[in-house]
């Protein structure tokens, strides 16, 4: 007569995270030195209530790791124990150990007690100025570096193998749409390969027969083994730009004696580590040595956050609203029940009423859907005070804006882009404290994140008062790549927009946390998947800005309905720049072919899109009849060629994939006033079709 | 034993009607039957990828099954249906799709044991996506398999089905 516990696991987890959160921000803003006793309270309690809730669940380990997180932080409460930077670093850095281990029981996987067993060997350290006894020893023993008493493990029987090999095992499986996200695991096996030795065993079981094969799916996963002296962080910031792409297990390389040794921790994860492999490869060979519980892929892939927490005030709103609908749809009722031509009045009130509702509605519902952007800054406090310690500059962070709302599918998005451009700027922006004071700037350089609406858009700014892009460098350096030439006179916005080119990397050395080419290529593209667009302003020697864009909301749209032929389609607004009656002599061609007119003083092509989407219906328009549309895609403006334009609204946005596939040159697909289908335009892809 | 229970099972059959020919569909992937009306027209997909179509919502592609089957084409009537399908993709989740036929017929009750296996007429026609036939009254009805007949992966190759050659068959037996 158990109650069955799993049901409370998720807001468990959910209550562990947000625990986690408060420490990590309470530890972030501990002013050392200037101890606020409040703050220490507020992250013991999170302690206290992960260790007493894993402790209910069952989560051992969990409360066992916990419970010398409160004795240390008891001991700072008191005052019996200074509240040291060192200290500080190692209750964040058992903050992520935490994180990692819950995440891990949240997977149904089992947890990597390696590093369980360093963070907690570093705890122990900092708690009695010793580590305990050696059941906890660390399985890798070179990283723990904090541990200098794991060295003095009980001498074991000695065998063969033993420290001829240091490194790491790497079970990497990406999944299906890491090619679509613009990575290349050539890159990362590079990356590793400067590490050490790299070894790597392919396996291909999942490949499908070559008519399925979808060369944008990477189908393939990796057994690499690493012959490195590197530590876990160093090998896993190489993967950081994919780990949401892939499936990344990590194990230290296996040590008979370790794992022999019947009681120590690092047992379970000799066994992990060349699971995954096995689990990814559904082929039949491989399924029976799968563990049971595990043989499809999908569940390898981590929990996506599929609920979301909702302000009970935006509930009792959307309550209230759905009354007023029904009590609109009751009184309609009642008119038509029998109906004279005396009650159309009523009707209409009744029916603009029911408009009303219905508006009010559709926007608490979208409200829902709005989190504020802090649940992607929160996160930012933390990166720059690691990167900025590891890079020995002095900066803070200041974020403003940070209650402004944005769609739950933008606040998912938008994260990986934006850790990207703050470590850039942490790396490349912010000089060293002794440059910064020799160009009579302050020491600390500063780093803005803002967040703000602007009409239909939420922007968000990356500040920073570092030492700003140089243009000449920029323009000699793309030269030299090759990817302009030398005679082509470029703007200052032009040159600036040179960084998104794919393989542009100005930094002299590469280091770990940025410069290697990769990235603001794929940063532009997933913002521009957004439907958003990324500027840059920078000024040398005072510093860069980076704007984002974004659509508020993913799900609706505005457009501009535009006819070719019998046909509908809908230009998302936010791409238009104008729309042109079009005259002769406004037209050119070039070579006979190409056809451009003239804007001002710029040439632009025109895309025609009865022909490039064939359209068969309606008479053809004549180039001097049509409507231009002005959009911009992929940087570069250009003209689209319709019959007419139709009017502007608000669209919401229908998948054409979940039932079909990606139509080449369409966004999505929406559904009109009547009832018909129309196309959503996807201008940059438009123009990319156009150009083949 | 089991074998006669397997073969004894009855499945339920749509059967349409498309020049002149009666197909047949497992009624338990039709989702609803409708009658034509005009599409969205999407551009540059195959010819027989007549549009998309709104249904209650959520946009769905409407094939021509004598576009597919290259049948010479007909004239929309009134009498002409669209049946609402439910496709399984191969591993992951299912589609909606619809299909144009000249006309529904009926709903049959077909032994698992009187679904002749597909005669294989080599390179001429491709029966990958037929499930077999069943004769009722003397008339001969062709069984689809839906799955693989509407699979969207397969739009691409839907055009080349006609001319894919015995080489295509070579590769995959």
């Amino acid at each position: 007569m158990s109650i069955d516990m799993s049901q409370f696991h998720q807001v468990f987890f959910e209550e562990c995270f947000e625990g986690l959160e408060a420490m990590e921000s309470g530890l972030l803003s501990l002013d050392i030195g200037d101890i606020d006793s409040e703050v220490i309270n507020t992250i013991f309690r999170a302690a206290h209530s992960i260790k007493g809730g894993s402790g209910t669940f069952g989560f051992t380990v969990v409360a066992e790791y916990t419970h010398i997180m409160e004795t240390l932080l008891d001991e700072m409460r008191d005052g019996r124990r200074q509240v040291t930077k060192p200290a500080v670093d190692v209750l964040l850095g058992s903050v992520d150990c935490l994180r990692e281990m819950l995440t891990s029981i949240q997977n149904e996987e089992d947890v990597n007690m390696s590093s369980v067993a360093k963070h907690q060997a570093a705890l122990e350290i900092e708690l009695n100025g010793k580590a305990s006894g050696g059941d906890h020893a660390p399985a890798a023993t070179h990283a723990a570096a904090p541990a200098p008493v794991a060295v003095h493990e009980e001498p074991e029987p000695e065998e063969e193998e033993i420290e001829e090999e240091q490194g790491w095992k790497i079970a990497f499986c990406p999944y299906l749409s890491l090619l679509k996200t613009g990575n290349d695991p050539v890159r990362l096996f590079r990356e590793l390969s400067a590490l050490g030795t790299l070894t790597s065993n392919v396996n291909i079981q999942d490949v499908p027969p070559f008519a399925e094969l979808d060369p944008e799916e990477c189908n393939i996963s990796w057994e690499l083994k690493l012959v490195t002296d590197a530590t876990e962080a160093a090998v896993r910031e190489i993967f950081s730009w994919v780990e949401e792409d892939c499936a990344l297990e990590l194990a230290p390389l296996a040590k008979p004696k370790k794992a022999k040794k019947p009681k120590a921790a690092p047992a379970p994860v000799v066994e992990a580590a060349p699971v995954p492999v096995v689990e990814a490869a559904p082929a039949p060979a491989a399924a029976k040595k799968a563990a049971p519980t595990e043989s499809d892929p999908s569940k390898n892939a981590p929990k996506a956050s599929s609920s979301i927490r909702v302000d009970t005030d935006k509930i009792d709103t959307l309550i209230n609203m759905v009354g007023e609908v029904v009590i609109t749809q009751s009184m309609l009722g009642l008119i038509g029940e029998n109906f004279t031509m005396d009650k159309v009045g009523q009707l209409k009130r009744g029916l603009a009423q029911l408009e009303r509702h219905t508006r009010d509605l559709q926007q608490s519902v979208m409200n829902i859907r709005m989190l504020p952007i802090s649940f992607v800054f929160s996160r930012f406090p933390r990166l720059v005070h690691d990167i900025s310690t590891k890079l020995n500059k002095k900066i803070t962070l200041k974020l403003v804006g940070e209650n402004t709302e944005v769609d739950k599918a933008v606040v998912e998005l938008i994260n990986d882009p934006l850790v990207h451009l703050i470590r850039n700027s942490l790396d490349h922006g912010i000089e060293m404290p002794a440059e910064r004071l020799a160009a009579g700037k302050p020491e600390m350089g500063t780093i803005e994140l803002k967040a703000y609406h602007r009409g239909g858009h939420i922007v968000i700014e990356i500040v920073d008062d570092g030492r700003g892009m140089d243009k000449s460098k920029l323009l000699a350096k793309a030269i030299e790549k090759g990817l302009v030439d030398e005679s082509t006179i470029m703007s200052d916005k032009q040159i600036l927009e040179l960084i998104f080119m794919p393989g542009f990397s100005t930094a002299e050395q590469l280091t770990d946390i940025s410069g290697r080419g990769v990235g603001m290529d794929v940063v532009r593209r997933n913002i521009q998947s957004l439907g958003g667009n990324i500027d840059i302003i920078s000024e040398l020697g005072k510093g860069s800005t980076i704007a984002i864009h974004l659509p508020l909301t993913l799900a609706i749209l505005d457009g501009q309905s535009v006819a070719v032929g019998d046909e509908t389609y809908i230009v998302p607004l936010v791409s238009i720049i104008e729309s042109i009656n079009i005259t002769e002599k406004m037209l050119n061609k070039v070579a006979g072919k190409g056809e451009t007119f003239k804007l001002r003083n710029e040439y632009l092509p025109i895309i025609r899109m009865r022909e490039i989407f064939n359209v068969k219906s309606g008479a053809a328009t004549k180039s001097n009849e049509g409507v231009i549309v002005v959009v911009e895609g992929q940087g570069a403006l250009c003209g689209f060629l319709v019959d007419e334009l139709l009017g502007q609204q608000q669209v919401v946005i229908k998948s054409l994939e979940a039932n079909y596939r990606r139509v080449e040159g369409v966004s999505g697909a929406t559904i009109l006033g009547d009832g018909s289908v129309a196309l959503i335009l996807d201008v940059p892809g438009l123009v990319r079709l156009s150009v083949r | 034993m089991t074998t006669d229970v397997h073969s004894k099972q009855i499945e339920q059959f749509l059967t349409f009607e498309l020049a002149n020919e009666v197909y047949g569909v497992e009624i338990l992937k039709v989702q609803e039957i409708r009658g034509w009306e005009a599409v969205r027209v999407i551009p540059n997909a195959p010819s027989f990828i007549k549009g998309v179509l709104n249904l209650r919502g959520s946009v769905i592609p409407i094939v021509d099954l004598r576009e597919r089957f290259s049948l010479e084409h007909c004239e929309y009537t009134h009498k002409t249906v669209v049946i609402v399908l439910c496709v399984k993709h191969h591993r992951t989740d299912t589609f909606v799709m619809g299909i144009v036929a000249d006309a529904v017929s009926d709903v049959l009750d077909i032994k698992r044991s009187e679904i002749k296996k597909a005669p294989n007429f080599g390179s001429q026609l491709d029966t990958r996506y037929m499930r077999g036939m069943h004769v009722y009254k003397q008339n001969m009805i062709m069984l689809l398999d839906v799955d693989k007949l509407l699979n969207p992966d397969e739009v691409d190759d839907m055009d080349a089905i006609s001319d894919s050659v015995s080489a295509d068959s070579e590769d995959f037996l």
